[in-house]
């Protein structure tokens, strides 16, 4: 088992022939994920070949859909036409679609979360701005490197690309069922508390390790979600104890305004819901390295 | 990016949301001459972007323009919350009947907007929100459906705004959506919006914050940048296209990829400098995925530019980037330095082709180059380098 992306996934690339999505397309393939084709309304018809493989590239996701049975949309489109992609894949109705493109304006994150929610959530969203969802040995979809950890235990989700990479590097001797970064933009679909109730009910998931950063208020609600329904040790990891307040740390929801979103008040709320929390990546991935030896 | 209050209203006016006449000046003479040309009483307001201004001395009615400039010679150059006062604002003093409060802004737990409504304006909203909440009326937006005059008069009913003014109110609140969504803002908040005693309602304030992400649809907004407030190496930082922001106090420069791990690399930097006289980071700098020698020559530069950093630690997780590209980068932006480089450089290299990045570094030899195996053992090496200066 693994959450939101297995071995029968699907995947098709929004994006799939600009050099992002051609780049990491090929990665994903290189990976094990079965990409069955791209989207391009103005490539429609044609075939690319990515590492080895021909992909045929549709006009909208709603034919890839019905020509290949893809389940998931890894989007790599600018952030210009990123709305509208998105609100594509939405109408589609495609199960997963992971956002993988940064820089997308709020107001139109604010749009296609809406739309989404109008279509019933019958698409969950991954970011935007965020390196998607790996299930080691099954399926990746977006930009995680396959090879830092295989499969195993351990449930992570996080706001960061780069600490995912960094805690799966940690913990690699262990490996992950499912590692999900799910961005750092202030308004993103799928939230910890989405991963969190999933690696919940995912059997093969024993641990959950949960990074967040400064802003908003995503960490104390998932530390009170934990509270009330996680039974599966959480140990979490808070970048962002020496942000100042009002300036913003690379990711556009990464800012501390006034006494909200600091580093301390998501430490204390996770703590007090019973998850151990590292000071530094290191501490943390040891703190589950007790847990997991004690399983 | 948060605007002045005279930007805001200039884009208020814009938008038909009625505000003051007035005109923003940087001395005491044009602000006699502005006084003058109004012809009535002002009000000589600083710019500054953070709140308490009048608490700290910096508005100020004037009867006269002899007066306005001396007001203004009070105002310009003062320090508030260490914000220097550049500009001051005249403009026409109202007399005000009451005084309201009113914003638009993002909602990021229910990942939509909200409006916040108030009959009781004007002090700060944070602390009316704690003593009053039940006065503070929130209302929900759907980003699809918008502010229309229905959802306007519905906001202005929650918020208790008095019907001599409700349908006006209304109109305002239409105007400040439409400001809100054409300038892609995520706050635009009056404080106060006030009934002037002629009952016309007025916007005296203005907050406004762009997103920065739009700005490929908003070319006059860079415009609105004052280039005089920002920091010289943010400024240069900003020119590069690199993702920089100077932390006060700090002696450890800082360079690593990704967001998420360079404030990770900041609080590791902050408890290793513990042990080493207090030792901080003295800047954010992501150089993101792809760490060419260009960008990692451009990266150095700005932060040995800076002379508060005495040591700089580098760390990168190869993800995306491979270490060895990351090693010659570092490498050649040494070389592309040259005697520019005075300050050790403590790097850390994990992930992807590590063993050949720390190979290219380590056949390098530079001098001035410590690699160090963790990131934690890193920390305290650059801390330590720095404490030795």
């Amino acid at each position: 088992m693994s959450i939101f992306l297995n071995e029968n996934s699907k995947v098709i690339v929004q994006g799939l022939t600009g050099s992002e999505g051609t780049k990491h397309a090929t990665k994903m393939l290189a990976a094990g994920t079965n990409i069955v084709g791209g989207v391009n309304a103005r490539k429609a018809g044609t075939t690319v070949t990515i590492g080895g493989k021909d992909l045929k590239v549709f006009g909208t996701v709603e034919e890839a859909m019905k020509e290949t049975g893809a389940d998931v949309s890894v989007i790599f489109v600018p952030p210009k036409f990123a709305k509208d992609a998105v609100i594509e894949a939405i109408d589609a109705a495609i199960p997963l679609a992971v956002v993988i493109t940064e820089g997308i304006p709020v107001h139109d994150s604010a749009y296609f979360w809406a739309h989404a929610v109008a279509k019933g959530n019958q698409t969950r969203i991954i970011g935007p701005n965020c390196p998607g969802i790996i299930s080691p040995s099954k399926s990746n979809a977006g930009i995680i490197p396959a090879d830092i950890a295989g499969p195993g235990p351990i449930g992570l989700v996080s706001k960061s690309g780069t600490l995912t990479y960094q805690m799966m590097y940690e913990l690699k001797e262990f490996g992950f069922s499912t590692a999900i970064g799910i961005g750092g933009d202030p308004i993103i679909g799928t939230t910890h508390i989405d991963a969190l109730e999933a690696f919940q009910a995912d059997p093969e998931t024993k641990a959950i390790v949960m990074i967040g950063e400064i802003g908003g208020d995503a960490e104390e609600r998932a530390a009170a979600y934990i509270k009330e329904n996680v039974t599966k040790p959480v140990v979490g990891y808070v970048a962002g104890f020496t942000a100042p307040e009002g300036k913003t740390m690379g990711h556009a929801g990464a800012i501390v305004s006034g006494s909200a979103g600091t580093a301390q008040a998501k430490k204390e709320a996770l703590e007090a819901a019973g998850v151990k929390v590292g000071k530094t990546p290191s501490e943390t991935a040891a703190l589950m390295k007790e847990i997991i030896a004690a399983l | 990016m948060d605007l002045y209050e005279y930007q805001a209203k200039d884009l208020f006016a814009a938008h038909g949301v009625p505000v003051l006449p007035g005109k923003t000046v940087d001395t005491a003479e044009a602000a006699e001459a502005a006084a003058a040309e109004l012809g009535t009483a002002v009000v000589v307001k600083a710019q500054v972007k953070t709140g308490g201004r009048g608490k700290a001395g910096g508005v100020k009615l004037a009867e006269s323009p002899a007066e306005a400039k001396e007001k203004a010679t009070a105002i310009l150059g003062l320090d508030i919350k260490g914000h220097t006062v550049h500009q001051v604002l005249v403009t026409t003093a109202s007399d005000i009947a009451e005084e309201y409060y009113f914003s638009f802004l993002l909602d990021r737990s229910n990942r939509t907007f909200l409006a916040m409504c108030s009959a009781e304006g004007g002090m700060e909203i944070e602390q009316l929100a704690v003593e009053r909440p039940d006065a503070l009326a929130r209302i929900p937006i759907d980003a699809i459906a918008g502010v229309d005059k229905a959802k306007a008069d519905e906001i202005v009913a929650a918020g208790k705004i008095p019907a001599v003014v409700a349908e006006q109110a209304a109109d305002v609140i239409v105007k400040l959506w439409e400001t809100f969504v054409a300038e892609d803002a995520t706050l635009v908040e009056v404080n106060p919006l006030v009934r002037d005693p002629e009952d016309k309602v007025i916007a005296l304030d203005g907050k406004v914050t762009l997103d920065e992400n739009a700005g490929f649809r908003h070319p006059a907004h860079a415009e609105l940048v004052d280039e005089r407030t920002e920091n010289a190496l943010e400024a240069k930082a900003k020119a590069k296209g690199l993702n920089y922001v100077k932390l006060d106090g700090g002696t450890v420069g800082i360079i690593g990829n990704g967001a998420g791990l360079v404030m990770s690399t900041l609080d590791v930097v902050a408890y290793a400098g513990e042990k080493h006289g207090g030792q901080k980071p003295a800047n954010f700098l992501d150089i993101g995925g792809g760490a060419s020698a260009q960008v990692m020559a451009d990266g150095l530069d700005v932060i040995l530019g800076d002379p508060d950093v005495k040591s700089v630690f580098v760390n990168v997780f190869g993800g995306i980037t491979a270490c060895d590209a990351v090693a010659n980068g570092i490498v050649e932006a040494l070389k592309i330095l040259g005697d520019g480089a005075t300050k050790p450089l403590v790097v850390r290299l994990d992930g992807n082709n590590v063993v050949e990045g720390r190979q290219i570094l380590a056949d390098a030899n530079h001098p001035l180059v410590t690699v160090v195996g963790t990131m934690d053992d890193a920390a305290d090496k650059a801390a330590e380098l720095a404490a030795a200066v």
